[in-house]
C-alpha cells in the first residue's frame, strides 16, 4: 500500500476542488455536485485512515456519510426544483431575497 | 394662718375672667359681663388682702414657686411670686384702684359704646381690662427681672389695646387714622424704653450673673461699680418710657385718646407708676451709685416743673390731667431718685386714689356734657334711639368737612357744671385739693415727704423744681375747676348737662374717701407705711416732718389757687373768650399750649430722617438694587445666562448633543456599512465561511 | 517505485483531472459525467484500500442513484448557460486565493506531523468485506443504522412534499 501521506494529500485536493466550485459557479446543480465531491474527499481520507489503523469504525462511518448525502441531496434537489418553479431560474446570484 | 400659697391666683381669677368674657362675652348681658370682670378682679384684691395679712405675720419674703421656665445652662429662671411688703402693696393698689375702675367702666362703657354706636364691643373692653390687671400683677409678684419684663411687656400691649380701642376713629367719634396712631405712639415709644430695661438686663446676667433680684442684690456690692451705673441708667430709660419721663413722655397725653377708665386705670394708677415701683425694687442697686441716683432725681424734678408748665395751656379737661400725671410721676421718681423710697411709694398709693378719683370724675363731666349734647339733638337724653342715626351722620359729614363736631371735653365749652352736675362736682373739688397738696387731704402728706427729703438730702436744685412743680400744680388745678365748674355755661350742652348714674358715681366716692384718709397711710410720727415697706428695704429709715417745708409748700398752693381765682374765677370766661393769660405771657403761653413742641420736634428731628430713611432703604437699596439689580441682574440673570446660554448651548447643544448625535450617527453609518455585508448572495457567505475555516486552521497552525 | 505506487499516481491523475472537468465545464451534463468518472476512481481506490464493500457501495449509490438523480434534475431545469455576471467580481480571485491557501495549510499541516510509523500492518482477509461490514453495522452500531433508515423516510417524505403542487384551496367550507 502506499504511504498514507498521499492519500491523504489527495483527499485535500480534491476538498479544495469541492470548495472552489461551490464558492465559484452559479449553477446550484454545480454547487451541489462539488459538496458531493467533498463529500468524498473526506470519506477517501477516513478509508485510508481505517485501513492504517485497522479499526473498521472508519468504513461504518464512510457508510453513514453516503447515506446521509443520498438523503441530502435528494432533499436538496426537491428544493432546487421547488424553487425553480418559482424562480424560473437557477442562477444561484439571483436568490438573494435575504439581501439585508 | 398663712395664705402665701394663693399668690398665683393674683394672676388666675384675671385669667379666668377673661377667658369667660372672650368665649362667653357675645351671648352674655353687658351687666354679665360687668360684674365677671369686675368680680375678677375683686378676687384679685381679695387674694392681695389675705398675702398682706400673711406678710404682716411673716415679714420676710417668701417666694413662692410656680413652674420652672428657662434652664439653660447658668440661666436659671422659674416662675417665680415674690410675696413681700413692697409686692403686696402694689397689688393692693393695683387690684384695689382696679376693682373700682371696672365697676365705673361698666356704667362708663354702655354710655361709651351707645355714643359710638358699637355696642358689641362692650365685652372687648373687659377683656382687655382684665389682661391688663392680670399683666400688672406678674409684674408687680415677679422674682426676677425677666418676670417684671414679662409684666411690663404685658401691660405696654394692654396699653396699646386700650387706647386704640376706638381704633377706626378719633375721640370726636370721627373716622380717623387719629385713635391708632395714638396707640402706637404709645406702643413704639415704650419700647425704647423697653430696649434700655433689657440692655439693663442683659448687663445684670453678664456681669451679677442671674436676674433674680436676691442674687443681683447679693452680687452688686462686689461688682464694679461702672456696671451698676450702666445698670441703672439703662433701668431709667425704661422708667422714663413706662413713667413718663423725659424724654418718653410724648404717649401720655396721646394716651387720653382711649376711654375715661382706661386713662384712669392705666395711665394715672398703675402702669406708669410701674417704673417708680422698678426703681424702688431696684432700691440695693441705685444705693451703690449716688451718681445715678443723681440722675433720676433730677430727670424727675424736671419732668415734673416741664408737664406743670404744659398742663397751664391745655383746654382739653383729660389733657390737663395726662401732663399732671406726667407732673406727679416725675414727684415720685426725683422722690426714688433721692433715695427716699418710702415717700415715693407714699406718693404713688395717694396720686393713684386721687388721680383715679380726677380722671374718672373728669369722665363723668365728659358724660354729663354727651348727654346735655344730646339733649339738645333729640330732646331727652334719656331717650335711647336716634343716638346711633346722629352719630353716623356726625361721622359722615365730618369726614366731609363741613359741620363742626361738638367736643364734649374742651373746657372751654364748659362751664357753670356744679349746678347741673353737683355729685361730679364735690368729687372733683375733693380731688382738687389732694392733688394740689392741701392739708388734711392725702396729697399733702405724700408730697410734703418728698419735698422735706429733698430739702434734707442736699438736692438742692431738686427740692426747688419740686416746689415751683407745686405751685403751677395747684394753678392749673384751679384754672380747671374755675373755667369748668363755675360761670356760665358757654355752650348750650353744658346747660342741659345731666349727672350721672350711680354705678359711676359709687366708686367715685369710695376714691374720694381714700383720697381724703390716705395721708393715714404714712403720717409723720406713726410712719405705718415705712415700717411696712422697711421689711423689704431694710436700709430705709422714716422721713422727718420740717414743718418750714410744710408751711411753704401749702402757702405756695394756696397762693397758686388764688391767682388762678384772680385770672378764671372772678370774671369767669365768657364763651370764645381768649385764655386770659395769652396776652401778658404771649409767647411762653404759646409754647405751653403746644406743648413746648416737643412732639414737632421729634417729628422733624428724628421720625422724618427715619421715615426718608427708611423709604430710601427700601425704594432704592431694597428694591432698585437688591432685588432688581442683585436679585434680578445679577443672580437671575447670571443663573439664566449660565444655564440658557452657558451650559444649555454650549454644554449641551453643541458640547453633549453633538456627541450624542455624532454616536447616533456613527452607529447608523456603521451599521449601514455593515448591511451591506449581507448582499444576499449565497456564494459570499460561502465564502465567508471558508475565510473563517482558513483563517481558523492557520491560527490552530501557528500555534 | 512500486507497481502500486504507479497505478496510484495514474489514478490519482484521473480523479483529479476529472474533479477539474466538473469544476471547469461549462455544460450541466458534462460536469455530471466528469462526476461520475471521478466517483468511479475514488471507488477504485476503496479496493485498493481493503474496503470492497464500500467501493461497491459508492459505485451504486454515488455514481449509481446520486448522479442518476443529478441527471433527471438538470434534464428538468435544462442545461442553459448562465449569462455572465457582473455581479461580485472579487469573488473567483479571492475563492482562489483562499482555496490554494487552504490547501497548503493542509499540506503544511500533514508534513508537520510526521508521527506514523514505517510499517502499515496487514489486514485480515475479511477486513472490510461484507460479512465484516455488516458485524460490526447490526451489532455494534444498529441503533444509528434504524435512525439512519428513519432519516432516508423522512428525507423521501419531504422530497415529495417540497415538490408537491399547492393545490387550490377549496371553496367549500364550515
Amino acid at each position: 500500500m502506499v504511504d498514507v501521506t498521499y492519500y491523504v494529500v489527495l483527499s485535500a485536493i480534491l476538498f479544495t476542488i469541492g470548495a472552489l466550485g461551490v464558492l465559484i459557479r452559479r449553477n446550484p446543480l454545480i454547487i451541489f455536485m462539488s459538496i458531493e465531491l467533498m463529500l468524498n474527499a473526506a470519506n477517501l481520507a477516513m478509508v485510508a485512515f481505517t485501513r492504517v489503523r485497522l479499526v473498521l469504525e472508519g468504513q461504518i462511518f464512510v457508510f453513514f456519510v453516503m447515506t446521509v448525502a443520498a438523503a441530502e441531496v435528494a432533499v436538496g434537489l426537491a428544493l432546487l426544483v421547488a424553487i425553480f418553479r418559482t424562480k424560473h431560474s437557477i442562477n444561484i446570484d439571483e436568490m438573494n431575497s435575504l439581501k439585508g | 394662718m398663712m395664705f402665701f400659697f394663693l399668690v398665683p391666683w393674683i394672676v388666675f381669677f384675671p385669667v379666668m375672667g377673661l377667658l369667660v368674657n372672650i368665649v362667653f362675652g357675645g351671648r352674655f348681658s353687658e351687666k354679665v359681663i360687668g360684674t365677671v370682670a369686675s368680680l375678677a378682679s375683686g378676687l384679685a384684691f381679695v387674694v392681695s388682702v389675705l398675702l398682706a395679712y400673711s406678710v404682716a405675720q411673716h415679714p420676710e419674703a417668701v417666694a413662692v414657686f410656680l413652674a420652672p421656665w428657662m434652664h439653660i445652662g447658668g440661666l436659671q429662671l422659674d416662675w417665680t411670686f415674690r410675696v413681700d411688703s413692697l409686692s403686696t402693696t402694689m397689688m393692693l393698689v393695683v387690684s384695689g384702684v382696679g376693682t373700682l375702675i371696672h365697676i365705673y367702666a361698666i356704667g362708663y362703657m354702655h354710655e361709651d359704646v351707645r355714643f359710638k354706636s358699637d355696642p358689641k364691643r362692650f365685652a372687648r373692653f373687659f377683656v382687655f381690662l382684665n389682661l391688663f390687671i392680670a399683666a400688672m400683677m406678674i409684674l408687680v409678684s415677679g422674682d426676677s427681672y425677666m418676670m417684671l419684663f414679662v409684666g411690663w411687656e404685658g401691660v405696654g400691649l394692654c396699653s396699646f389695646l386700650l387706647i386704640g380701642f376706638w381704633y377706626e376713629m378719633d375721640t370726636l367719634g370721627r373716622s380717623s387714622w387719629a385713635n391708632s396712631n395714638a396707640a402706637r405712639k404709645a406702643f413704639i415709644v415704650n419700647r425704647i424704653g423697653d430696649f434700655g430695661f433689657l440692655i439693663a438686663g442683659f448687663l445684670m446676667f453678664w456681669k451679677l450673673g442671674s436676674f433674680r433680684f436676691d442674687q443681683v442684690f447679693a452680687a452688686a456690692p462686689s461688682a464694679d461699680p461702672a456696671i451698676i451705673v450702666a445698670i441703672t441708667l439703662f433701668m431709667l430709660i425704661g422708667v422714663a418710657g413706662k413713667s413718663a419721663q423725659i424724654p418718653l413722655y410724648v404717649w401720655l397725653p396721646d394716651a387720653m385718646a382711649g376711654p375715661t377708665p382706661v386713662s384712669a386705670l392705666i395711665h394715672a394708677a398703675t402702669m406708669v407708676s410701674a417704673g417708680v415701683y422698678l426703681i424702688t425694687r431696684s432700691a440695693p442697686l441705685y444705693m451703690l451709685v449716688p451718681q445715678a441716683q443723681y440722675i433720676v432725681a433730677m430727670t424727675g424734678a424736671v419732668t415734673a416743673l416741664f408737664a406743670a408748665m404744659i398742663a397751664v395751656g391745655q383746654y382739653d379737661i383729660k389733657k390737663v390731667l395726662a401732663y399732671s400725671t406726667i407732673s406727679q410721676l416725675g414727684f415720685m421718681v426725683a422722690a426714688v431718685g433721692m433715695g427716699a423710697f418710702t415717700a415715693g411709694m407714699f406718693h404713688l398709693i395717694t396720686h393713684a386714689f386721687f388721680k383715679a378719683l380726677l380722671f374718672l370724675s373728669a369722665g363723668s363731666v365728659i358724660l354729663g356734657m354727651e348727654r346735655g349734647h344730646h339733649y339738645l339733638a333729640h330732646g331727652s337724653a334719656h331717650e335711647s334711639h336716634g343716638h346711633e342715626e346722629h352719630h353716623e351722620e356726625v361721622r359722615r359729614t365730618a369726614t366731609e368737612g363741613s359741620v363742626e363736631v361738638f367736643d364734649p371735653g374742651d373746657m372751654r365749652n364748659m362751664g357753670g357744671l356744679r349746678k347741673t352736675l353737683p355729685v361730679t362736682f364735690w368729687l372733683y373739688i375733693i380731688g382738687t385739693l389732694a392733688l394740689a397738696g392741701i392739708f388734711p387731704f392725702a396729697g399733702f402728706w405724700s408730697k410734703d415727704e418728698i419735698l422735706a427729703e429733698a430739702s434734707l438730702t442736699g438736692f438742692t436744685a431738686v427740692y426747688w423744681l419740686l416746689v415751683i412743680a407745686a405751685f403751677f400744680t395747684a394753678f392749673y388745678m384751679g384754672r380747671q375747676i374755675w373755667m369748668v365748674f363755675f360761670g356760665e355755661p358757654r355752650h348750650e350742652a353744658a346747660a342741659y348737662a345731666e349727672e350721672s348714674p350711680k354705678v359711676i358715681t359709687v366708686p367715685l366716692m369710695v376714691l374720694a374717701a381714700l383720697s381724703i384718709l390716705g395721708g393715714a397711710l404714712n403720717l409723720p410720727g406713726i410712719h405705718t407705711l415705712t415700717a411696712w415697706l422697711e421689711h423689704t428695704l431694710t436700709f430705709i429709715k422714716p422721713g422727718e416732718f420740717v414743718m418750714s417745708v410744710a408751711l411753704i409748700s401749702t402757702g405756695l398752693a394756696l397762693l397758686a389757687i388764688f391767682i388762678s381765682w384772680l385770672l378764671y374765677g372772678r370774671n369767669p370766661l365768657k364763651a370764645d373768650q381768649p385764655d386770659p393769660l395769652k396776652k401778658p405771657l404771649g409767647f411762653i403761653f404759646t409754647g405751653m399750649e403746644n406743648k413746648w413742641f416737643v412732639d414737632e420736634g421729634y417729628w422733624a428731628v428724628i421720625i422724618n430722617p427715619f421715615v426718608k430713611i427708611s423709604q430710601f432703604l427700601a425704594d432704592v437699596i431694597d428694591q432698585k438694587f437688591w432685588h432688581d439689580w442683585v436679585h434680578d441682574t445679577v443672580i437671575a440673570g447670571t443663573y439664566n445666562w449660565l444655564s440658557n446660554i452657558a451650559l444649555n448651548r454650549y454644554a449641551d447643544e453643541k458640547g453633549i448633543d453633538s456627541f450624542a448625535n455624532w454616536l447616533g450617527n456613527a452607529t447608523k453609518n456603521l451599521s449601514e456599512a455593515a448591511r451591506k455585508v449581507q448582499n444576499g448572495f449565497v456564494r459570499t457567505y460561502a465564502l465567508s465561511v471558508l475565510l473563517g475555516v482558513v483563517l481558523i486552521l492557520g491560527y490552530l497552525l501557528l500555534k | 517505485m512500486t507497481a502500486e505506487l504507479i497505478v496510484f499516481s495514474i489514478l490519482a491523475l484521473v480523479a483529479i483531472a476529472t474533479a477539474l472537468g466538473m469544476l471547469f465545464s461549462e455544460s450541466a451534463v458534462y460536469s455530471a459525467l466528469f462526476l461520475v468518472l471521478n466517483f468511479g476512481t475514488v471507488a477504485v481506490f476503496y479496493i485498493l484500500l481493503n474496503a470492497p464493500f464500500i467501493a461497491m457501495s459508492q459505485v451504486s449509490v454515488y455514481a449509481g442513484a446520486i448522479m442518476v438523480l443529478f441527471l433527471f434534475v438538470i434534464m428538468l431545469l435544462g442545461t442553459g448557460l448562465l449569462p455572465a455576471t457582473k455581479a461580485l467580481p472579487w469573488q473567483k480571485p479571492l475563492a482562489f486565493i483562499l482555496a490554494l491557501v487552504l490547501a497548503g495549510e493542509s499540506v503544511y499541516l500533514l508534513f508537520i506531523r510526521k508521527a506514523t510509523s514505517g510499517e502499515i500492518p496487514q489486514p485480515v482477509e475479511t477486513f472490510g468485506s461484507p460479512h465484516g461490514v455488516g458485524q460490526a453495522l447490526f451489532n455494534l452500531y444498529l441503533l444509528p443504522f434504524e435512525i439512519t433508515s428513519i432519516l432516508l423516510l423522512v428525507a423521501m417524505v419531504g422530497a415529495i412534499v417540497l415538490t408537491q403542487k399547492e393545490k387550490k384551496k377549496e371553496s367549500s367550507d364550515g
